[in-house]
């Protein structure tokens, strides 16, 4: 469909939810500019395939994902990057324990396999229906669960098992479950 | 004792996936503030411009390849 005003705008408004999504995924916050502008770009060049009534949001990320996944395999996530940089993108600088707990976060999203980190953010934070980031991914629905769930325990296994620190229920309980400790 | 281990073992009832719903909806959490910071920030007046630009007539962006396809150009940087 053309370009019109109205699209536009729906595409002005998808900004920033690519944007989290783009550095979300890539854990860098100016290569996830890069990858939104790219992603601006083709939309606007190819806006004629764009099926009007479709899902503009959708559209535009698969686009984006498609363009990072293309761009990792040329060269490879640049993990030195990921810890740290991303934190500075914030605009409300986090209390130091917030911080620590949100570079652990971070550092362990990135260690999950790229199939499943995409598919946690996708249903988890952009609030896409599984069937939505099945189409965006190109991928089977049930597909999308396992992932969601994989994504999920494996977090749940490097975040809070190993190191349960200050979560569960209190010390007792928790020296019951993790035995003498130490 | 045993009060103690009938606490512990509901506290690590696994529910989906294995997860507790406490380690569930923590990570959800989590996972929503980390992305929702960055959707605060809204539009970046580059990104802003770049649309509105796109609006003038004559103005084409200098891309010279299709999308929607998984070939991503080569060329930049």
């Amino acid at each position: 469909m053309p370009l019109t005003d109205s699209l536009r705008n729906d595409i002005l408004a998808a900004v920033p939810s690519l944007r989290a999504f783009a550095i979300s995924l890539s854990g860098n916050a100016d290569r996830a500019d890069d990858l939104v502008q790219e992603t601006l770009l083709r939309a606007l060049a190819n806006i004629d395939s764009f099926q009007p009534g479709s899902n503009l949001p959708a559209w535009l990320f698969t686009i984006l994902r498609n363009l990072f996944r293309s761009d990792y395999r040329k060269r490879r996530r640049e993990v030195e990057d990921a810890e740290g940089n991303y934190a500075k993108t914030l605009k409300t600088q986090p209390s130091q324990n917030a911080h620590l707990e949100f570079e652990e976060f971070r550092s362990a999203l990135d260690k999950l396999p790229q199939d499943q980190r995409e598919a946690l953010i996708l249903v988890g934070a952009s609030g896409f229906s599984y069937e939505d980031a099945a189409s965006i991914c190109g991928c089977a629905v049930g597909t999308i669960k396992s992932r969601v769930n994989r994504a999920r325990s494996k977090l749940a296994a490097l975040l809070y098992v190993d190191g349960a620190e200050d979560f569960g229920p209190d010390e007792t309980v928790r020296a019951v479950i993790g035995g003498s400790g130490g | 004792m045993k009060d103690l281990k009938s606490q512990a073992s509901r506290s690590t009832t696994p529910g989906k996936g294995g997860l507790t719903p406490e380690i569930q909806s923590r990570i959800g959490h989590q996972l929503r503030a980390m992305y929702d910071d960055v959707v605060r920030q809204g539009v970046p007046d580059r990104f802003a411009e770049l649309i509105k630009k796109l609006d003038a007539p004559g103005a084409s962006p200098h891309v010279e390849n299709e999308g929607g396809s998984n070939d991503n150009n080569n060329g930049r940087d």
